[in-house]
């Protein structure tokens, strides 16, 4: 099989944009994304899209409509979180598989503001704050809590999460915010679910992202391996069946199933990573991923937090766009700006905050119900 | 309108003649357990082994969060918890009778299962709900 190569790849800065249509915010990123390696709508062979909150409305088709109606075919992804990323493997495979040569992957969101989640549905009464809470918030703080029951993990060490991704986020001009927020701050803001205080929840905003893929025949003809970056795994895992996960999503199984997978079909392994973009929707979810994707060993996320590992300068840095947290998670669009982000560091692109030397990176997401999206992407 | 108050969920069994209960569906085949009916266990696969059994009243709490924003209409703040039943199953639910206050809540603390109307919530034929809730074990 062909190797895979991100040949262009860009997202805009992220934001609120209501009075833009989804097909609008995504075409955007999707003409930057062919400006970024001077190929044009006529060269795609296949555009697959993600975006979650009009799954059933062409979003695809829509954006076609806004840049360029080829008649090439459109597939249109829903995979909660991981969309984007899905939306960005499903491009790859197309390629490893031989059916084209050049195609790509856009992902948008347009979120509003508020609460994700809750345990409304179904017939009868509501069930939210009756049988406890299905909010995205209090989801991911019983999944933290249990890495403290398992580890002593702290409040202040899940809050020392959203210090360190914000500070990230003042060195990123396409993140929502551009905001230093010091610990006292992190940790006195607004509770929303303990131990999740507003500032350690990720950011509702607007935004989209878009991938060019070839193959490295492509790529050799039309002369761009020079900024190319090769996909050296891809991989997508649903949830493992645990015996809580009726009740208590589990983002846990599926992470380590899919980082086992993902560095097997690399050849390489967590030592060889040299940033990761990871699924920090909440501040808790980080600390889970750091022992989830191989960064350390069990049970010492919060020293890795505590000793600046995680940090930019530091032995991997982890979230160096802001994350989820600062950067902002258009749903639909994350996975895809994560392979902009670490594209970017492998292509020494990346202004202040570079991480120095970058060869290889990895990108997760994750979509709770669940669904695992990771990628290895490595400058050759 | 049912004259009798309607179960919140399909595994609350409200018997006319006893106490309300919690319902699991265990695995003959792996021993699985699962809240509400089905026909396949999705741990090994198994088809129509499915058992229904009468869920223990007591527990432990497994993991929570404290609520302090929900959806408007609903009283905050409150305890959403984790609770192993001592036979398998884990539930979520509402944790009572304790101040929602991290340094009240410990890790494995003993609870019990209790019974009571659901928060005066009514769907909109009017019918009133018998919920569960947890509770520190007496």
């Amino acid at each position: 099989m062909t190797d895979a190569y991100v040949v262009g790849v860009d997202m805009i800065k992220f934001g609120r944009f209501p009075e833009k249509t989804v097909p609008e915010i995504g075409a955007e990123s999707a003409l930057l994304a062919l400006d970024d390696c001077g190929l044009t709508i006529q060269d795609m062979e296949a555009l697959y899209c993600g975006n979650l909150g009009q799954a059933s409305g062409m979003v695809g088709q829509r954006i076609l409509q806004q840049i360029g109606q080829t008649g090439i075919p459109v597939v249109n992804v829903s995979n909660a979180c991981a969309t984007g990323a899905t939306a960005f493997r499903e491009a790859w495979a197309s390629v490893k598989a031989g059916l084209y040569d050049c195609v790509m992957a856009v992902g948008v969101e347009q979120m509003g503001k508020g609460l994700l989640g809750g345990s409304g549905g179904g017939t009868g009464i509501p069930k939210e704050g009756l049988l406890g809470s299905g909010t995205m918030p209090a989801v991911f703080a019983e999944a933290g809590l249990e890495h403290s029951r398992k580890y002593g993990t702290t409040f202040e060490h899940f809050a020392k999460v959203s210090v360190k991704n914000h500070h990230h986020s003042t060195l990123n001009p396409k993140a929502m915010y551009q905001i230093e927020t010091p610990l006292d701050t992190v940790m006195n803001a607004e509770m929303i679910s303990y131990p999740n205080t507003k500032l350690m929840c990720s950011v509702n905003v607007d935004g989209s992202a878009a991938a060019v893929i070839c193959s490295e025949k492509k790529a050799k003809e039309l002369g761009l391996m020079g900024r190319a970056v090769k996909v050296r795994a891809s991989v997508l895992t649903s949830d493992p069946w645990q015996e809580r996960d009726l009740v208590m999503p589990d983002v846990n199984s599926c992470t380590r199933l899919a980082a086992k997978q993902a560095y097997e079909m690399a050849g390489l392994g967590p030592d060889d990573i040299d940033l990761v973009e990871l699924h920090d929707c909440f501040a808790t979810a980080e600390i889970l991923h750091y022992e989830n994707l191989g960064l350390c060993g069990d049970g010492e996320a919060g020293r890795m937090i505590d000793d600046g590992e995680v940090a930019l300068g530091g032995r991997i840095p982890v979230n160096v766009s802001g994350g989820l947290l600062s950067k902002g998670h258009p749903l639909g669009a994350t996975g895809i700006a994560n392979i902009y982000e670490v594209t970017s560091h492998l292509r020494g692109e990346a202004g202040a905050r570079q991480v120095q030397g970058a060869r290889v990176g990895m990108t997760h997401v994750i979509g709770l119900g669940s669904a695992c999206g990771i990628h290895i992407l490595e400058k050759v | 309108m049912s004259n009798k108050p309607l179960p919140v969920v399909d595994y609350l069994k409200i018997p006319d003649d006893g106490d309300p209960y919690l319902e699991g569906h265990k695995c003959g085949s792996c021993g699985a357990m699962f809240l509400g009916e089905r026909k396949v266990c999705s741990k090994c696969g198994a088809r129509d082994q499915m058992q229904a059994v009468t869920l223990s009243n007591r527990g432990k709490l497994y993991s929570y969060s404290i609520v302090y924003r929900s959806f408007p209409g609903i009283d905050v703040p409150y305890i959403s918890a984790v609770i192993d039943l001592d036979d398998g199953a884990t539930l979520k639910g509402n944790l009572i009778n304790v101040e929602p206050d991290p340094a009240n809540i410990e890790f494995d603390m003993p609870v019990e299962v209790v019974f009571d109307d659901a928060l005066g919530r009514k769907d909109r034929d009017g019918n009133s709900y018998i919920s569960y809730f947890f509770q520190p074990a007496s």
